[in-house]
């Protein structure tokens, strides 16, 4: 029987990517499960598997053996319970933000088989005001084309996209990896912000150390498709950047980053 | 070294070198006794241009017609083609050879054979000038629809769209910028086209083409309007061409607001 308190649990999941000449084990026999209401890191060098790792909780991918359940449910149940938010922000160019935000429940709104009831006019215009100005967007920058936009503004543009359908679950693949520092951590505080107010479960996949540790409940290292260690972050909530300078913050990273060097030599 | 030059001299330098071009010309003609069957004088070919100026814009109109609206069937065509390649792999390994060999058939070869369907009349022509100009739409459309940004894809999958969704939602929007380029590389082919087939279309005295008054002209060895027809050929191709450069840019802006998103 599933406990109702995880939202992820991934058992034994394998992926293996094929080409014509050879055959690689990008996932192998994988297992992870994230408690609700948890933000769980996934750290790890390229090509470890952590972006693979969110396709497949995602639905994106049909691993090859395993099994993934999303709040005691499969992934295709549970797809209108989950929210992907991609390295490059990926809004469509020809519509503005607000049309952006708008588009899942677009595309959801007509279709059949969806469980959550769609929204009327009002309703979904009030949701998309309110989550526009959750992620910081004046009225103004609201019916800006993606192309006006600075990297940081596509980004929050994005969140909102992820949002708008209230996930119970938000799965992040290197959102900032593009940013420069100045901007991820406000980024970071903002994903902090929403947790906060949302409730909800993260999955996040990063590069960043510092970045991983700050928002996480627990960063999970990854080496060869395999969890190879998983650390803590016994760090109090709600976090600010001050808590960056401490030195129980410094202890983390060094812990972090040993495992990582140990685990990927 | 590379410097741009200054705009007198971008404006005078092509003048200055169709006035030697004419004054050559215009020398050869005179040192060499050349028939002004063979070879008209410049001026004579500036005269014809004027003296013949009604039939040649009369013709000009409704070969810019006949090419408009083989253009608008290529365009229609052309499209829902692409969407039809786009949904079914199929459908799409089945009829490409044919849409290739439909590019590769010389035209000119064809063209007799849809007047004997078609007959001596204005849809013939606008028929012509669709085959020809056809495919630069199909395989410019068709790309466009495929190659469709994996994100994009994913984002749509997540949210379960169907397939017509996507193809309404995301496909046929981000194919656009490559509509534009298929229209901007189709429209000089499509005044070819209506071209080719008024000059097979010929005197049938139903139909007053560039193409069948450039036939007229040959046989009565009107050398001069006969150049001067060409130049209106060439005038009206750049025309066109124009227009729907204009047009695309006019599209494109508004589908994106300026920069960022440039035709491929």
């Amino acid at each position: 029987m599933q406990t109702p308190n995880i939202a992820i649990e991934c058992h034994h999941v394998a992926v293996v990517f094929r080409n014509r000449t050879s055959e690689q084990q990008v996932l192998d026999h994988l297992d992870i499960s994230v408690p609700r209401g948890q933000i769980v890191s996934l750290l790890g060098p390229s090509g470890c598997g952590k972006s693979t790792l969110l396709r497949v909780v995602a639905g994106l991918i049909t691993p090859a053996s395993g099994a993934i359940t999303i709040e005691g449910k499969s992934v295709e149940a549970s797809r209108d319970k989950l929210a992907f938010v991609f390295q490059e922000a990926a809004l469509l160019p020809w519509r503005t933000v607000w049309q952006n935000v708008m588009l899942p429940w677009e595309i959801r709104g007509a279709q059949s088989g969806s469980k959550q009831p769609t929204p009327s006019k009002d309703q979904l215009r009030e949701a998309i005001e309110k989550t526009l100005t959750l992620v910081g967007f004046k009225p103004t920058d609201w019916h800006k084309k993606p192309s006006q936009l600075s990297g940081g503004m596509k980004m929050r543009a994005s969140i909102a996209r992820a949002l708008i359908t209230q996930p119970n679950i938000l799965l992040l693949d290197e959102p900032f990896a593009a940013l420069d520092d100045m901007l991820r951590s406000k980024l970071n505080d903002l994903l902090l912000e929403i947790v906060s107010q949302t409730g909800c479960t993260m999955l996040f996949v990063t590069h960043n150390i510092s970045e991983a540790i700050y928002l996480s409940h627990r960063v999970a290292v990854m080496s060869h498709g395999k969890i190879a260690d998983t650390i803590d972050v016994d760090l109090p909530f709600p976090r600010e950047s001050g808590v960056r300078g401490t030195p129980a913050f410094a202890g983390l990273y060094g812990q972090v980053a040993e495992s990582l060097a140990r685990s990927n030599p | 070294m590379n410097r741009t030059p200054p705009l007198w001299l971008r404006v005078l330098a092509p003048i200055a070198v169709f006035g030697l071009v004419a004054a050559i010309w215009h020398l050869a003609v005179v040192l060499f006794r050349i028939p002004p069957v063979i070879l008209p004088k410049p001026e004579a070919v500036i005269s014809a241009l004027w003296s013949e100026r009604w039939t040649l814009l009369k013709g000009s109109w409704v070969t810019l017609q006949a090419s408009m609206l083989g253009l608008l069937c290529s365009a229609i065509v052309g499209c829902t083609v692409a969407i039809l390649f786009s949904q079914s792999s199929l459908l799409r390994t089945a009829l490409y050879p044919y849409v290739i060999f439909l590019q590769t058939v010389p035209i000119v070869a064809i063209a007799p054979l849809l007047i004997i369907w078609s007959g001596t009349e204005f849809r013939t022509v606008v028929l012509v000038s669709c085959i020809i100009s056809v495919f630069p739409i199909i395989s410019n459309v068709t790309s466009g629809l495929l190659s469709i940004d994996e994100n994009h894809l994913d984002l749509f999958r997540m949210q379960s769209a169907s397939r017509w969704k996507t193809l309404l939602k995301l496909r046929i929007p981000s194919a656009i910028p490559n509509l534009v380029l298929g229209l901007r590389i189709s429209c000089g082919l499509s005044v070819i086209g209506a071209i080719v087939g008024e000059l097979f279309v010929a005197n049938s005295g139903a139909y007053d083409g560039l193409g069948t008054i450039m036939n007229a002209m040959q046989a009565n060895l009107k050398t001069a309007a006969l150049m001067a027809a060409i130049m209106a050929c060439t005038l009206l191709g750049i025309l066109l061409f124009l227009f729907v450069q204009f047009l695309g840019a006019v599209v494109l802006r508004k589908w994106t607001r300026d920069a960022g998103f440039e035709a491929p």
